[in-house]
């Protein structure tokens, strides 16, 4: 489902360097988590996936169901089925949740050429989402995020996912900032998302979120490379041992 | 400032003065009035049209600006249209004039060409200070307007919708209102050219809210592409009067909107708000004069502009506390978008404070639209286009929901997204 095949990346602004020849497969259908010491490079991967613009791809590709998708937009790349859940998601003030929801589903379909949502359909499946996330209904009358505690923000975040369908789903550090409670809310929403045409990428510092969100690989990012790839025990091990063991034997 | 004697006339002013000479015995009004009128015409003849070294008109040189004024009184013709909200009393001018007999449940309504034929309007027709040109102008020619005065006690459940609207050519009408003690309303004065051609407008609204009213009242702005519009609100705030102003300007080709507003009564609460939609190659200027002249009142204006292809925009604030006005609370921002390498926005906030016990403040930003806002927007599948109107939208929109009451602000989120639609 996604290659990414010898990936350079650097800010666009200074031309910083920070994704130094990446190499990742998921397949569909795959759980895959990043982990990776603090300045590694795992946000920028996320921001690179969903095409923030504040980057620029030097050299490689990558290849999502097989085609390019360097030279689309962040708004094509969504509508093709890539998802990517902030870390840190903007307060919005003045855009209502409501309305950027339904906007929000229905330009994926127009992209896609599917029927847009009638009013009370939108409504149904907004209500029916909210309710397995434990929103509450009040939350989804304010400005988009404005006012959202952190865990709410996140939940925000995995209620749009649930409502996008999206076919891969990048989670950015989904658990900083939520108490163990608003974690398994949160990761249940997840998993129940997991499909096998749909794959997911876990981005945590954390094993806390992988003891919920069963990883089937795991790779380790370090200074803008993956430098180890293993099953789920790898993350038991860097929780175990730290970063440093594998820095090591890479260097 | 204004001591320059004006020996050419421009094109403009001379077609004022023309008008002028041309209308004399047909403009309404008996001896006291047309020597009220002389007055200001003289004014204009001897002074001219402000140019940018009057300090009060130095963003906005209406001389230069100015190109033509066309001549005809206006005889287009201009139909009614649909109300802002629906239920509203619609009452109005066509080209300047009432036409029929308007009335309003509650209100006593009456027409300022009575005014000026009784004479009782010829103090009115004075200027506020000499950089009063709207005052001059609106003064000189004005036929016509709605009186309305809203008895002390009562209230009007649905607005009340002023339409000013006109074909081409040249309509100036004034509005004195008065609200009586503790009566409520919602009043909308509308700007609308609804024919085709250029038009000259002027209107002033001489405003008072007697102790306890509790009035909004909105201007909204719709004037045609090639279209002038001097308009001036001139509002006095008794005693714990709460007034909720709301400026939208979404039209015209030259406009100057004054507020000129007096806080006269302690415990007067003001809530002051503006929407300029600027696009083309147009020039709109906003310009508030605001006195808090007693103890113990406070005030907020917010002025949120987005400003497209090379419009131009002007925005001064003037906050001015009086010597014994201690306890005041006035805030005062001018936040701006601006669309296009060639737009361009000046802010002017000032302070001028004589009391020593007072919260005061201003500040005024001008930026693009938040590329993190646009980003998120994006990632969820929202094109850009699509993303960056929602984003503007939200912009204005923000202040527009303050209003609270549901129908009018559906209804000025649809005069602003339509506008958008139009020129985004």
């Amino acid at each position: 489902m996604l290659e990414i095949k010898n990936l350079h990346a650097r800010i666009a602004e200074d031309g910083t360097e920070i994704i130094r020849g990446l190499n990742l497969t998921v397949k569909a259908g795959e759980v895959a988590a990043i982990m990776g010491p603090n300045g590694s490079g795992k946000s920028t991967l996320s921001y690179i996936l969903s095409g923030r613009e504040d980057y620029e791809v030097t050299e490689g590709d990558i290849l999502y169901n097989g085609e390019s998708i360097l030279e689309l937009d962040p708004a094509e790349r969504a509508a093709r089925g890539i998802f990517l859940a902030f870390q840190y998601p903007v307060e919005i003030p003045g855009v209502a949740t409501m309305q950027f929801l339904k906007v929000a589903m229905n330009e994926q379909r127009k992209a896609r050429g599917e029927a847009e949502l009638t009013t009370p359909d939108f409504m149904r499946r907004v209500k029916e989402a909210a309710a397995e996330l434990k929103i509450n209904p009040d939350m989804l009358k304010r400005p988009l995020n404005v006012g959202f505690s952190g865990g709410e923000k996140k939940r925000a975040e995995i209620l749009q996912m649930a409502l996008l369908e999206p076919k891969l789903c990048v989670l950015d550090e989904t658990d900083s900032g939520l108490d163990i409670d608003a974690l398994k809310i949160v990761a249940d929403g997840v998993n129940a998302l997991k499909s096998p045409d749909r794959a997911t990428i876990v981005i945590t510092h954390y094993q806390r979120l992988l003891d919920y969100i069963v990883p089937d690989t795991v790779h380790v990012l370090y200074k803008g490379q993956i430098i180890r790839t293993g099953d789920k025990d790898l993350a038991l091990e860097l929780e175990a041992n730290g970063y440093a063991d594998i820095i090591g034997q890479a260097a | 400032m204004n001591m320059q004697t004006t020996s050419r006339l421009t094109a403009a002013e001379s077609a004022l003065i023309d008008a002028y000479t041309g209308q004399l015995g047909e403009l309404p009004g008996n001896g006291a009035v047309i020597s009220a009128r002389d007055r200001l015409v003289d004014d204009l003849k001897t002074n001219g049209l402000p140019t940018r070294r009057v300090e009060a008109w130095h963003y906005t040189d209406l001389k230069t600006l100015l190109r033509s004024v066309p001549m005809d009184a206006g005889t287009g013709s201009a139909d009614a249209i649909e109300p802002l909200v629906a239920g509203a009393h619609v009452i109005g001018t066509r080209q300047g004039q009432i036409v029929g007999k308007p009335s309003v449940e509650g209100v006593v309504v009456g027409a300022f060409a009575d005014m000026l034929r009784e004479g009782t309007a010829a103090p009115g027709l004075s200027v506020i200070d000499r950089d009063d040109t709207i005052g001059k102008i609106n003064g000189s020619f004005v036929r016509d307007g709605l009186v309305l005065e809203f008895p002390a006690g009562v209230t009007v459940e649905q607005p009340i919708e002023i339409q000013a609207l006109h074909g081409a050519g040249q309509a100036h009408t004034r509005f004195p209102v008065s609200f009586g003690a503790g009566s409520k309303a919602v009043v909308i004065e509308r700007h609308a050219q609804t024919g085709e051609g250029s038009a000259f407008v002027s209107s002033v609204s001489d405003i008072s809210l007697e102790d306890g009213a509790d009035v909004t009242w909105i201007v909204l702005q719709q004037q045609g592409a090639d279209d002038t519009h001097l308009g001036q609100v001139r509002i006095r705030v008794g005693e714990n009067a709460k007034l909720k102003l709301f400026v939208v300007n979404a039209g015209g080709k030259l406009v100057r909107q004054e507020l000129r507003v007096d806080v006269a009564g302690e415990g007067a609460e003001l809530s002051l708000r503006g929407v300029n939609l600027l696009g083309g190659d147009t020039h709109t200027d906003v310009t508030l004069v605001l006195g808090h002249n007693v103890p113990n009142t406070n005030s907020t204006e917010i002025f949120r502009n987005v400003v497209f292809d090379r419009a131009r925009g002007v925005f001064q604030g003037m906050i001015k506390v009086a010597l014994d006005a201690q306890k005041t609370d006035a805030r005062m921002a001018c936040n701006t978008l601006l669309m296009s390498d060639d737009a361009e926005f000046a802010a002017k906030p000032e302070l001028e404070i004589f009391a020593d016990d007072v919260q005061c403040g201003h500040g005024a930003t001008v930026a693009d639209i938040d590329d993190n806002h646009l980003y998120y927007l994006m990632a969820r599948g929202i094109p850009r286009n699509h993303a960056r109107a929602m984003l503007v939208n939200a912009f204005v929109a923000e202040i527009v929901e303050e209003l609270e009451d549901e129908a009018l602000v559906e209804a000025l989120e649809g005069v602003i997204s339509t506008w958008l639609a139009k020129h985004a």
